[in-house]
């Protein structure tokens, strides 16, 4: 972090650590993996044609009335539940209104007084500490469209309006305002992403705006209880984005106010090629919504029964799953953390660990080998070629002696590359571990008497040298030789 | 024997003894068109190719010995109704040349019933109006006073009706829209519980207000063309499952027995002597047919205006947002830039009326005053439906003038809003309650224009209401009275 206005110094950062504490409220807007729009039947599939996933009811022609889709109330009460609210028995649709080409009904439909769910929490863990951030509410809404810009800018150019998304499900979470650094903006962000995805109601990609992140902010003396005037941040389309535009914004707001100048209430867009924050709309150009009920829809009735069948269907979620990895595998905090970053990275592991039932050499190889060459690729989890089913075989062919743990790696990138069975690749590429003593014992013979000085040295003391010898071996076999073999002959005939 | 004259349940047994024809019935429809039409300016939108071609089938059908209610009977639409591929201008000329593609659950019943539409009628713009004469396509004459108002905002479908340029005709109530040109027409219209019908296909004007329903000849024909487009619709999250009643064959149930409130608060004044003096009368009629009626009180009443005021242009300045020139609809020539397109098409769109009432729905649902305006009005929304449930737990009716004088000259009231609405006073608590409403002829006045009779009832209680006026109707002729248009006919 260095300074907004030399660049180089870094006396900024002291300042805020001492005199200004950061106040950061984050509003998620999260796209609902429901089959069909919110208010009518049209699908919600991604990237077709502009204007084939649209009816007369969500191009908002008029007559046209909205239908609550009651999967989208069920996949909301899953996330409500799951970040620990309180959910509303009653709650009612809101317009919000306001004038823009990709919104056909010239309102959105929201929730504004009585939302679907509130007071919830979402843990994050920074340097090792755990903090409870608050969850205001969580409302659902609809999507609007998209604008296609005619990239001319000319007088006779046009834009043109794709309504497909207009209607797609959202859900916002609105966060408290307990957020205080941009690490814990970004771990509030993964854990809830990590909750969503776990439930699989919202997929998390934020590149493609299916999990997108608006944020509050404000700087205020140390001790002073009245929050200062707060920016609100947009377009950040990544974890490392959002923590480099708080940064960026806490600097900027800090050099304000040591200036003894004011903070002015507005909403700022993020420019992450410039990595700066620029001024969008001012307070007094903010929109008044006007909202009020939506008449067109009766008010949102969820019974006890409701609730507790989402409760049932509730499946683990990261935390619990971290916990139960610990206690169940055996295996280390961070390993466990690791591996229930994802849902399908857990439930591979978990494959993996049913198959070969060895927590640890899993875990080993899944966060070794696999995730290193998966991100390598920039590969999901879910389109790793290695199988479950092959990765234990695989493991399973070590355990035995099949081949040597350092053959594993080349089959392992074997069967990365082609997807191919294990066992197939070994025969094939000739792996098989080199366990016939007499043809070690040809090859001992041969490394020992290349290297007679450093058996002279060996014999003299300089144990250290055996590795020297493995090595030897090893390279001579092309790794093939089984290394607990190789140790034994060796010793046998040096130490003699 | 003039077809254009009957009723719908005259027709229908015709038809369905193969005495007419549905073609014939639909040509003499257009052809008393040719005749009035130009005196009375019921439509925008005639359709008589589409008429015919429906009419054919309809012969077709009911050879098939399959007439059921309303096959091959000419009805006249309300213009605020979605029909698909035809076009749909709510009077205004920012729905100009629109035309919807799909068909309102209404329409797609009476479609179902192969019911011949004659054309879509005039209205006020998106029904902001008590004359029809805010319409972007000009004004509804009464057929009973050429230089008086229909009223409104359905004045085309009531006028239609009461000129036999149709048999039956649909029209939308927000706030008295249905009932009240029926009163000044001299002819039935009923706004049913909010609920009853399905609000989808019509073009929004205050969404928690809004109900399609009946403008008939008669009550018989009122409870036929009910039973057609009443029911529980998937596709109106407001619209209620409760099942149906058969309203034509419980019509003539003896009403001994019934009683009705008379709230005394709407008769404190200021209503005309003709209206007072038939209204009364009409008391003593169903009195002497076995009703017992008493005096009651619905003290919230006062303030049903301006809540109604407050509520309707609120919903409607939300609903009216999608008219921008975006998508459909008019769109101004040649704005500079997306705020001049949306202002140039808006101002240039939508008439003084509809301009007025968005500003002031925007203005009460502003940030700072939607807690003194909005909000407010809700609760006042509330004691006003309290009264009415106090009301009907000691009475089964309510009895009322539908407005307080005959229809006003076109113009009288043009240059005074206030006025206008004050027009609706009788009739706007219904819609803010969702309790069904009937108007039914009950006298004339001196100068010969028609008196309406208002009857409220329970929700879902449109049964009790069709039998009060179907008795008063059986025992009066007014329903039968014809305006002279025929006076200057042509042919």
């Amino acid at each position: 972090m260095e300074c907004v206005s030399c660049g180089k110094c870094f006396q900024l950062e002291r300042v805020i650590n001492v005199e200004f504490e950061v106040i950061i409220g984050l509003e998620v807007h999260a796209q609902l993996l429901t089959k069909s729009k919110i208010f009518c039947s049209c699908s919600t599939v991604f990237g077709a044609e502009p204007n084939t996933h649209t009816c007369p009811v969500c191009l908002g022609m008029p007559g046209v009335l909205p239908v609550l889709n009651r999967k989208v109330v069920d996949f909301a009460l899953r996330v409500g539940l799951a970040v620990h609210c309180e959910i509303a028995h009653y709650s009612r649709f809101a317009r919000k209104n306001y004038f823009y080409p990709d919104l056909p009904k010239g309102y959105q439909i929201s929730q504004y007084e009585l939302p679907l769910a509130e007071h919830g929490y979402v843990e994050v863990t920074t340097n090792g500490k755990s903090k409870r951030i608050g969850v205001a509410r969580i409302h659902m809404e609809e999507d609007a469209g998209k604008l296609l810009h005619d990239e001319r800018m000319e007088a006779d150019s046009y834009s043109y309006v794709d309504l497909n998304r207009t209607g797609v499900p959202l859900i916002e979470i609105v966060s408290e305002p307990e957020i205080r650094t941009p690490e814990e903006a970004s771990e509030y962000l993964k854990n809830l992403r990590g909750i969503l995805q776990y439930l699989e109601v919202c997929d998390g990609n934020m590149e493609e705006g299916s999990f997108r992140c608006d944020a509050n902010i404000s700087l205020r003396p140390v001790g002073q209880q009245r929050l200062g005037t707060r920016t609100e941040l947009k377009n950040m389309n990544s974890f490392k984005n959002v923590q480099r535009a708080l940064e960026y914004e806490i600097r900027r707001q800090t050099n304000i106010l040591d200036d003894g100048s004011e903070v002015i209430q507005e909403t700022r867009l993020w420019d992450a090629a410039k990595g700066v924050t620029l001024s969008m709309r001012g307070k007094e150009e903010a929109h008044d919504y006007r909202y009020f009920p939506d008449p067109d829809l009766v008010p949102l009735i969820i019974d006890d029964d409701w609730i507790e069948v989402v409760r049932g269907s509730l499946p683990e979620l990261p935390q619990e799953k971290r916990d139960r990895f610990i206690k169940e595998y055996q295996v280390p905090e961070y390993d466990a953390e690791v591996l229930t970053s994802s849902k399908s990275l857990a439930d591979y592991y978990e494959e993996s660990v049913r198959l070969f039932p060895s927590p640890k050499v899993v875990s080993n190889w899944v966060m070794g080998e696999l995730l290193r060459r998966l991100k390598g690729d920039d590969r999901d989890i879910e389109d790793c070629p290695v199988t479950p089913r092959y990765l234990a075989k695989m493991l399973k062919m070590i355990e035995d002696g099949t081949i040597s743990g350092k053959i594993a790696k080349t089959v392992f990138e074997e069967m990365y590359l082609s997807g191919e069975d294990p066992e197939k690749l070994v025969r094939e590429k000739d792996l098989l571990q080199l366990t016939d003593e007499e043809e070690l014992d040809r090859i001992i013979e041969k490394v020992l008497s290349g290297n007679a000085t450093e058996v002279e040295d060996y014999k003299k003391g300089k144990s250290k040298l055996l590795g020297f010898f493995v090595g030897q071996v090893m390279k001579e076999t092309k790794g093939k030789a089984n290394p607990k073999l190789v140790n034994e002959i060796l010793r046998g005939r040096l130490d003699r | 024997m003039d077809l254009y004259r009957l009723k719908i349940h005259e027709l229908q047994e015709m038809l369905q003894r193969g005495e007419v024809r549905s073609r014939e019935v639909t040509e003499s429809v257009f052809r008393r068109i040719d005749d009035v039409e130009g005196k009375v300016g019921a439509f925008i939108t005639l359709m008589e190719t589409e008429g015919l071609e429906c009419a054919e089938l309809a012969d077709r059908r009911i050879e098939g010995g399959k007439q059921d209610g309303l096959t091959g009977i000419p009805l006249a639409i309300k213009d605020n109704m979605c029909m698909k591929g035809k076009r749909t201008t709510c009077g205004s000329r920012i729905l100009e040349s629109y035309k919807p593609p799909y068909d309102g659950t209404v329409i797609k019943s009476l479609e179902g019933h192969l019911s011949v539409p004659v054309g879509k009628t005039n209205m006020d713009e998106f029904a902001m109006g008590s004359s029809t004469e805010t319409s972007y396509f000009g004004i509804t004459r009464n057929p009973w006073d050429l230089g008086r108002i229909a009223g409104g905002s359905s004045g085309g479908s009531a006028s239609a009706v009461a000129a036999d340029e149709c048999i039956g005709a649909l029209g939308s109530d927000t706030g008295g829209s249905i009932r009240q040109p029926a009163a000044y027409c001299g002819v039935v219209g009923l706004k049913p519980t909010y609920g009853r019908v399905s609000r989808f296909g019509l073009v929004a004007f205050a969404s928690s207000l809004d109900q399609i329903g009946p403008l008939t000849k008669d009550v018989r024909d009122c409870a036929i063309l009910l039973t057609a487009i009443s029911g529980h619709d998937r596709l109106d999250s407001t619209s209620v499952d409760i099942a149906v009643e058969d309203y034509v064959n419980s019509l003539d149930r003896d009403i001994s027995g019934l009683r009705i409130g008379i709230p005394k608060e709407y008769f404190a004044g200021g209503i005309d002597p003709d209206v007072e003096k038939y209204v009364w009368d009409a008391v003593k009629e169903l009195e002497r047919l076995g009703a017992a009626y008493k005096e009651v009180s619905l003290s919230h009443s006062e303030y049903a205006i301006a809540a109604y005021y407050i509520i309707a242009p609120a919903e409607a300045s939300s609903n009216l947002a999608r008219y921008d020139g975006v998508k459909y609809g008019y769109r101004a020539s040649s704005p500079e830039g997306l705020l001049d397109m949306y202002a140039k098409t808006r101002s240039e769109g939508f008439g003084r009326e509809v301009k007025r009432r968005i500003m002031l729905g925007t203005y009460a649902l502003s940030a700072g005053y939607y807690d003194a305006y909005y909000k407010k009005a809700s609760q006042v929304r509330t004691l006003i439906a309290r009264d009415f449930d106090e009301a009907f737990k000691v009475c089964d009716l309510l009895l009322t003038p539908t407005v307080p004088a005959p229809a006003f000259k076109i113009g009288e009231k043009t240059g005074d809003p206030l006025q206008m609405y004050f027009t609706d006073i009788f009739t706007v608590p219904a819609n803010l309650v969702g309790i069904p409403g009937i108007s039914v002829p009950c006298g004339f006045s001196k100068d010969g224009l028609p008196i309406g009779l208002q009857l409220l009832g329970r929700h879902f209680d449109e049964a009790t209401l069709l039998q009060a006026a179907y008795a008063f109707e059986q025992h009066t002729d007014y329903h039968l009275r014809r305006p002279s248009l025929d006076a200057g006919r042509g042919k």
